[in-house]
């Protein structure tokens, strides 16, 4: 639901909404009695918190700005890699030298820093970051192993608004995001890949990384 | 927000600043704090409202206000037009000045904080004329507790709307949304104390 005291505009309509339902509510207290109060209270109450619950804001669109970024014909190849725990996965890494062997290109990997709602809300994502960053070294550890010279970054927590970032400063040609399995992959609960189709014009692989199995494996 | 991994993980600073501190992209830690804080006075005024709602429904059962109490019923909802009126004063200020409008961002400052004081100024009048006390009866003791609570409210609230009035006057705020904040936070919690006041004055005095 809508918090309606987000801006003082908002928190203006409130008072209007509240005191037109306090009005009326008055008013059936006074011409019936304090039981037809309560039921136009529930009434009206509900109706306006379902109102409020339903009302959706207006999707905008940030522009493409990352299109002026694009790499031209001939150029170096720009990979952007967006991976949670995933990052240091064997099957994202094969993909990446998969890629970068077909032909030259400048990969750059983002760790969305995962935090808990509650740390979210309240700022608090130092912990979170650290994290990002512990698990990023690693996987840029790996792929140097692997004779890929690879950039990192920690991002935002939310992985599309991070992807966001990430193109507005870094015109990749192609994303590669990696997920968990489905079944117990939160971005693909939250449909993390079609909303990322939906937003960037880009090809966009997606790579499954199954942590357990390789660790059983290994 | 991004930051790039060869940055010092221990967040380090070389130019002699504090390191920036990491927040979330989307809200702003001011308006955050008034969040929590409006979050914790419904709290508040719901624990308020619960004393009141058990002495009258569990307690009391009878007609209420119990004989021979009786409350100002049209005092208080003159009381009511004039605080919802000044709640569209701080809404002509906080608009006045996201257009650069200076003269009327004061004017709806001092408008709105004339109009709070007048409501405090006669919720005193009501105090002195009611014929009763706090210590009488548990009707008494809810009616001052949550009334004398709003009206607590209203004086914090005047106190910013007179900070924000100072600060007005001397040519501070502008159009730019991070301009004119301290207009804006002070503007959110007068509509609250505005909502608490509707709810109040239904359920106190005309229900």
């Amino acid at each position: 639901m809508k918090n309606p005291f987000r801006t003082e505009a908002e928190a203006f309509q409130f008072v209007i909404v509240m005191g037109l339902l306090f009005g009326a509510v008055a008013l059936a207290g006074v011409l019936g009695d304090r039981w037809v109060a309560l039921g136009v209270f529930l009434a009206l109450g509900l109706g306006i918190a379902l109102g409020m619950y339903m009302k959706t804001e207006p999707k905008v669109r940030e522009p493409a700005v990352w299109d002026r970024h694009r790499a031209a014909p001939g150029e170096r190849k720009k990979i952007l890699v967006v991976a949670n725990e995933t990052v240091a996965g064997r099957a994202l890494r094969g993909e990446i030298v998969h890629r970068t062997k077909e032909a030259d290109a400048d990969v750059l990997v983002v760790c969305p820093a995962l935090n808990s709602p509650l740390r979210y809300w309240a700022s608090d994502e130092d912990g979170a970051r650290a994290n990002a960053q512990e698990r990023l070294e690693r996987s840029l550890a790996a792929l140097a192993e692997e004779g890929v010279e690879a950039r990192g970054e920690v991002g935002d927590a939310d992985p599309l608004q991070a992807m966001e970032d990430a193109l507005r400063t870094f015109g990749a040609d192609e994303i590669i995001i990696s997920t968990h399995p489905p079944g117990r992959s939160n971005w693909l609960e939250k449909e993390v890949i079609a909303h990322a189709r939906e937003r960037f014009d880009l090809p966009i692989t997606h790579v499954v990384v199954d942590l357990e199995q390789e660790r059983a494996e290994a | 927000m991004t930051s790039a991994a060869h940055a010092d993980p221990h967040g380090g600073h070389h130019d002699g600043h504090p390191p920036a501190a990491n927040r979330s992209s989307r809200v702003d830690a001011r308006l955050l704090g008034i969040y929590f804080f409006i979050a914790s006075e419904v709290m508040l005024f719901g624990s308020f409202f619960t004393a009141y709602f058990f002495a009258r429904v569990v307690v009391h059962k009878g007609h209420w206000p119990p004989e021979p109490f009786e409350l100002p019923v049209y005092l208080a909802l003159l009381n009511t037009i004039i605080l919802v009126t000044s709640s569209f004063s701080m809404h002509w200020a906080l608009q006045s000045i996201k257009r650069n409008n200076r003269s009327g961002l004061v004017a709806g400052l001092v408008l709105t904080f004339g109009l709070g004081l007048t409501f405090l100024l006669i919720q005193a009048t009501e105090y002195t004329r009611l014929g009763f006390a706090p210590s009488d009866t548990a009707f008494g003791s809810t009616f001052y507790g949550l009334t004398g609570l709003h009206g607590a409210h209203v004086f914090i609230g005047l106190n910013l709307l007179l900070y924000a009035l100072v600060r007005a006057a001397r040519g501070h705020y502008g159009p730019a949304p991070h301009d004119h904040l301290g207009v804006e936070l002070p503007g959110i919690y007068w509509h609250f104390v505005d909502v608490m006041w509707i709810v109040v004055y239904t359920t106190v005095y005309v229900l």
